[in-house]
């Protein structure tokens, strides 16, 4: 590591996260609010229209309506998620369906290894498949206790904490599964393909 | 696969009040490359036990200036950098930064169509930098701004938002919310439909916008632009919230 390049007369606001410091990334801070950031409009999904689906690299691809993805069995969340544009909020309350759930509904070609998110308005975002097993991940349409408002990607929106929040795809209407990984909206516009919290993985090249 | 965009630092080589909460920062960058208007800088201070904050800034200013950016701060009362930067720092002084980072909501002069601008508060900042370009390089694109701010003395930039309006065909308008100076004959309420179809009104060409501000103000302009016909695709935002500080 160089050397800090000390900031004459900086001293910072020192947050008092108690037990949380060792849950704040490089670089972030804590916030106590939900702040916004999207790249357009919001989009107001019709709940009667409204599909989810497992697509890609898979035998048959799986899908749902808004009502029967309601029926499939959900989870309570607890999470800390962290946004590249310097934030983090500890312990959000979510509830939602693990990605493990929604691939019990599709026989996986063994060549998947990477997964496209896609969303209402045209957002994409990849992820390595690994990363949205065993727990890690979840379609979330609850937030604190309320259905998920729209500009927090409500109806749905993938979940994946332990990413910089732009890979928790807002308005999420499906998965694909793919061999290859395709660069999303943002690794396409200067942010890192993979986007590592901790290793502070926030641009191309980072 | 792109290179690191590596820290640097920055030396403070001007410092001016836009208004009684907003300063622009110029500062000279050993490693400048130019920015496409829109896009944004990380700053990072740090204190002498090791204590570091970051936080990302828009450039002000339009790429046609080499060597130098510059950054306009808006105080954040219970901010821990905007504080820094607006009150302790002096000509003279460094600091870490990086960038030019952000490859969405830009705009230059190679992008047909016609501007349409529409910022609350600070949110002008990255606007200005298009306006700025867009004046520097002399393109004729059409472009308006309407400008949402609390009052008179709070708009950013308003003598030479003034001078791009007389000599660089801007189309300006404010809409002051909170209070108006005696005899004030612009808009004085928050923006709505109507108002975005009359300062859009016979832009030319296709329009595309771009709305920066809180998000409340953002939620409002990118819905009614929709509603008053504009296709989703050509919208873009940036929103800031509270915690942009």
């Amino acid at each position: 590591m160089p050397q800090p390049f000390i900031t004459r007369g900086f001293v910072g606001k020192r947050q008092d996260a108690g037990g949380a410091a060792g849950r704040i990334p490089p670089g972030q801070h804590l916030v106590k609010d939900f702040p916004v950031l999207s790249a357009g409009p919001t989009p107001r999904a019709d709940l009667r229209t409204w599909t989810f689906r497992i697509e890609g690299l898979v035998k048959e691809p799986a899908q749902w309506s808004w009502d029967e993805f309601r029926e499939l069995p959900a989870q309570d969340f607890t999470k800390d998620i962290s946004c590249v544009t310097k934030w983090t909020k500890l312990d959000t309350h979510w509830r939602g369906v693990s990605v493990d759930v929604l691939l019990e509904h599709v026989d996986l070609d063994r060549s998947a290894a990477f997964v496209t998110a896609f969303s209402d308005g045209g957002y994409t975002t990849n992820i390595p498949l690994p990363e949205l097993l065993n727990g890690q991940a979840f379609v979330a349409y609850e937030y604190d206790g309320k259905p998920l408002a729209p500009e927090h990607g409500g109806p749905a929106r993938l979940v994946v904490p332990q990413l910089y929040f732009w890979k928790s795809a807002k308005w999420v209407r499906g998965l694909r599964l793919m061999e290859r990984d395709q660069p999303g909206f943002w690794e396409s516009l200067g942010y890192n393909n993979h986007g590592d919290p901790w290793k502070e993985e926030r641009y191309s090249g980072d | 696969m792109k290179g690191t965009i590596e820290w640097q630092i920055a030396t403070v080589t001007a410092l001016r009040d836009e208004t009684s909460e907003v300063k622009t920062l110029t500062l000279s960058l050993p490693n400048w490359t130019a920015h496409r208007p829109g896009q944004h800088y990380d700053v990072r201070l740090t204190a002498t036990d090791g204590y570091s904050a970051q936080r990302s800034y828009s450039v002000a200013s339009e790429p046609e200036r080499t060597g130098e950016i510059d950054l306009t701060v808006e105080r954040i009362g219970d901010g821990e950098v905007s504080p820094y930067l607006d009150d302790t720092v002096v000509v003279g002084d460094r600091f870490e930064v990086r960038g030019p980072i952000g490859g969405y909501f830009v705009w230059d002069r190679s992008i047909d169509g016609s501007l349409l601008l529409v910022a609350g508060g600070s949110g002008v900042v990255p606007l200005m930098a298009m306006l700025r370009h867009r004046a520097s390089a002399g393109v004729g694109t059409p472009a308006a701004l309407l400008y949402s701010a609390r009052t008179y003395d709070q708009i950013i930039y308003g003598a030479e938002l003034d001078m791009l309006r007389r000599s660089d065909g801007l189309r300006l308008t404010y809409t002051l919310t909170r209070a108006q100076p005696p005899g004030w004959k612009g808009y004085a309420r928050r923006i709505d439909d109507a108002m975005l179809r009359e300062v859009s009104a016979n832009l030319g060409g296709e329009v595309l916008a771009y709305v920066c501000g809180p998000t409340a103000l953002v939620e409002v302009v990118a819905d009614g632009l929709e509603r008053i016909g504009l296709p989703a695709e050509r919208i873009r935002t940036e929103r800031f919230g509270p915690s942009g500080t």
